[in-house]
């Protein structure tokens, strides 16, 4: 019964920023890292802040929606402001815990790597958020396939993040089902100490391994049934064509860099 | 033994936007020696009633009653009613794990914390009783065994508990016609034995032929309960449910518009033909 | 029936043998069959018997180890061809969920055609096509997981017609569904083979489905043991039973009255027969 729940975090909508093609999309969000990266003081984040807005608005993404995606990482974020507080070293010095010190430069430090992290999740939230994990794994094949004289697998890449995709919902079906049975055979999943826990698992790894092996045979026959033999001489059914409207983020992505790096160069 | 559900709710996901309600007001009893059918489409809610049978699910609101005990009271052991209400569910081959055989089929026991001379003369009861040789195929690994077998293995696991009722989920499913055939007279044969049994299945043949009782789910509720007899004479319910008809009754319906007098409530292949020979001898007697 | 057995098959295979790897006996003993275009041919087995093994060298996943498969006149050993072949006879096979591959319907049911490298403005409106025609246009932009088995299973079989194939092979497509799905994918493949002339090998342990096709074929250890159009097959009721196969119930409920004395005809299928043999018999006597 996870059947409803959508993969990733995905939002569905038709606003501007849906509709960016998704090679785009992928690009300004690298193009954004990177920035996020070059920023060196307060008024770089005033900027980010604005971007990050603008856009949330523009996608129709409520804030607080997008503040949810923080929520796994709160953790880490605290930690790395912590550990910046107390092992920065410098002169002036805030408070005192037993003979660790935390100093004006620790507390700087602690708030700009924490803001780093934040508008880091913040802007990668409103690729996924935005971009359905199909049209986004389309775009990584077409943005990676220029490394095919490389050899690269950019084919073979995508179609993998396809299948995982596709088959997630139906293992974890599967292992609920299998968890149930051993369930009803006495299986105990939740007492007992590390060891015996893992022990546990046994019983619902195996299946779910011989299982998972027996639908990836069913699939490649399936697949081969259907001519299927690797990227070579392989058509698209979705176009993806670049428009003004992608023009228009490109050089609102370069006004935000721009602005940054001058920040970084001025102050 | 009796498992009683009262007025059964059961919701998957509350409190979360997906929230979707599976089983509403659900009341019937499978009495002690039953062999009771629990009949309706995919989705009707009729793995998700068995399922609160032996524990594994409990009711938002409502009561299941195993042997008059209420199963979801402060202190009843859960394990306890597990092994009491065996469970065999769908595809069950698809649950084998262990190395060999008679190990499979030990993992119940053990779990009750039987010692391991009990456990192992508990697997080579279970096993003969669905048909196998512990002897022959106890050591081999379940892997190697065909799907039919392996899947009289699985029941076999649950078997090993010795439970007072067994409840089953499509058992026949996916089987040709002569497994299909062994497979529910295998069922049968663990009914006569004195094991109550709970079927939940799709194929009204299967249940025409085999049920002492009958339960319909529609849309998570309860449609019609009863003897099959009972439930086949209002053949244009099912119909309306969208469920099939036995052929039995489609035929013995389609005689009584032609003039003909079978007697309701005929559900059979058998009854039919032994109506059908009776008349025909009675009416060459009167000529 | 008569001009259509004019015309060369379309699928004939010839004294085909095939053993897995490793395997003692052969999976598929000596087997020749035909298949005539527009043709719906039902085949019957116990598990094990060889029907999958079969159907799995009518379009080149297997290539036989002895005899020869030939698809509309190309031989399924012939490498160069192998595409076409799988073009020509598309497969849909027993668990729904095993054989979708994308995330959403209207790319799974595309995959094949962008396989063959058909040129991206032909793909959709084959793809609608297709979807059009088993009934789906309506789920074209859902997730296959939130579909029902019978769905997913006309999913796959709108994947394998965007193709446009000549014959249809079904491996037991509708085993793991409930009554209701099964009716979908059965009535949709026979309109298929009405309408559009597809050839079909439908694969069952349904002697209902079996009772509708044009000519049934029941294997056994790997060889064809019975062929026949349904009534003469399914009038042979011991021959069935002793190779672990039933009849239609009608056809058993005949069978038996035929044992009893009754004078009923043979080539009985359905209920509405029986019904109508009974009812004549009366007036007849």
């Amino acid at each position: 019964m996870m059947k409803n729940i959508t993969l990733g975090q995905f939002m569905p909508g038709d606003s501007v920023i849906h509709r960016l093609d998704p090679r785009c999309k992928l690009g300004l969000t690298l193009a954004y890292i990177v920035a996020i990266f070059l920023v060196q003081g307060v008024l770089g984040y005033v900027f980010s802040a604005a971007l990050v807005i603008l856009v949330a608005s523009l996608a129709h993404i409520p804030l607080k929606y997008l503040a949810r995606g923080l929520k796994p990482l709160r953790w880490i974020i605290a930690f790395t402001a912590v550990l910046n507080l107390f092992m920065t070293g410098g002169e002036e010095v805030l408070f005192t815990i037993w003979k660790i010190r935390a100093t004006m430069d620790g507390l700087r430090n602690a708030l700009f790597f924490s803001f780093r992290l934040i508008f880091l999740v913040l802007g990668t939230s409103v690729l996924t958020l935005t971009t359905s994990p199909i049209v986004l794994t389309d775009a990584l094949e077409r943005a990676l396939s220029p490394l095919k004289v490389f050899k690269f697998p950019a084919h073979e890449l995508a179609m993998m993040m396809t299948i995982a995709l596709r088959f997630i919902p139906t293992l974890t079906e599967e292992a609920q089902k299998i968890l149930n049975a051993q369930s009803a055979r006495g299986a105990d999943f939740e007492s007992g100490n590390l060891f015996a826990r893992a022990r546990a698992m046994v019983p619902l790894l195996v299946p779910l391994f011989v299982s998972a092996f027996r639908r990836a045979g069913d699939l490649a026959m399936a697949m081969e049934a259907r001519c299927y033999h690797g990227g070579e001489g392989r058509t698209r059914m979705r176009v993806l064509r670049y428009t003004y409207k992608d023009l228009v983020a490109v050089g609102v992505m370069a006004l935000y860099i721009a602005l940054v790096v001058l920040e970084g160069v001025l102050l | 033994m009796s498992i009683a559900l009262e007025r059964l709710t059961y919701t998957y996901m509350p409190d979360s936007p997906f929230a979707a309600t599976a089983v509403r007001d659900v009341s019937f009893t499978v009495q002690d020696g039953d062999f009771f059918a629990l009949i309706g489409h995919t989705g009707s809610g009729k793995t998700t009633v068995a399922m609160h049978m032996n524990a594994l699910l409990r009711p938002v609101s409502g009561r299941v009653l195993v042997d008059g005990q209420d199963i979801f009271e402060k202190g009843v052991d859960r394990r306890d009613v597990r092994r009491r209400v065996g469970m065999v569910f769908q595809y069950p081959e698809y649950q084998l794990f262990e190395e060999s055989v008679k190990k499979d089929v030990m993992f119940g026991p053990k779990n009750l914390g039987l010692s391991q001379e009990e456990c192992e003369q508990r697997a080579e009861e279970a096993l003969y009783r669905v048909g196998l040789d512990a002897a022959q195929i106890g050591e081999r690994s379940p892997f190697e065994l065909s799907g039919g077998q392996m899947r009289r293995v699985a029941i076999a696991g649950v078997l090993a508990m010795r439970p007072g009722t067994l409840v089953l989920d499509e058992p026949a499913a996916g089987l040709d016609p002569a497994g299909r055939r062994d497979m529910l007279n295998l069922v049968r044969a663990l009914h006569e034995e004195g094991t109550t049994i709970v079927m939940v299945s799709h194929s009204m043949e299967d249940v025409a032929n085999y049920a002492t009782h009958i339960a319909v789910l529609d849309h998570g509720t309860l449609a019609m309960e009863g003897t099959p007899r009972e439930v086949f004479a209002q053949g244009k319910r099912l119909t309306e449910i969208g469920l099939d008809v036995p052929v039995a009754v489609q035929m013995a319906d389609a005689l009584r518009e032609r003039g003909y007098t079978p007697p309701q409530g005929l559900c059979r292949m058998d009854e039919l033909q032994a109506w059908l020979l009776a008349h025909l001898e009675r009416r060459n007697g009167a000529e | 029936m008569e001009e259509k057995k004019q015309r060369a098959p379309l699928i004939s295979v010839e004294h085909c043998s095939f053993a897995y790897e490793g395997a003692e006996a052969p999976a598929v003993r000596d087997v020749s069959l035909s298949l005539q275009q527009g043709e719906f041919l039902a085949v019957l087995g116990r598990n094990g018997s060889g029907k999958s093994t079969l159907a799995k060298l009518l379009n080149a996943l297997y290539l036989p180890t002895e005899g020869r498969v030939l698809v509309n006149g190309m031989d399924t050993a012939d490498e160069a061809r192998l595409w076409d072949i799988r073009q020509c006879v598309g497969m849909v096979f027993q668990n729904p969920d095993n054989q979708i591959v994308a995330t959403m319907v209207e790319e799974d049911v595309a995959f094949g055609l962008e396989n063959m490298g058909v040129p991206t403005e032909e793909i959709r409106p084959r793809v609608q096509e297709a979807l059009h025609a088993v009934g789906l246009e309506a789920f074209a932009q859902s997730a296959p997981h939130m579909l029902s088995g019978g769905q997913k299973q006309r999913v796959a079989v709108a994947g394998v017609l965007a193709m446009k194939p000549r014959v249809l092979v079904l491996d037991e497509s509708t085993a793991m569904l409930d009554p209701m799905g099964r009716r979908d994918v059965f009535s949709t493949v026979r309109r298929l083979n009405r309408e559009e002339g597809i050839s079909v090998v439908w694969i069952t342990h349904f002697m209902e489905e079996a009772a509708q096709a044009d000519r049934v074929l029941a294997m056994q250890d790997g060889a064809i043991k019975m062929e026949g159009a349904p009534r003469v097959l399914f009038s042979q009721v011991e021959r069935l039973r002793e190779i672990g196969l039933d009849v239609p119930a009608a056809a058993a409920l005949a069978h038996a009255l035929r044992q009893a004395g009754v004078d009923i005809p043979e080539g009985i299928l359905t209920p509405e027969e029986m019904v109508e043999a009974v009812c004549r018999l009366h007036w007849n006597a």
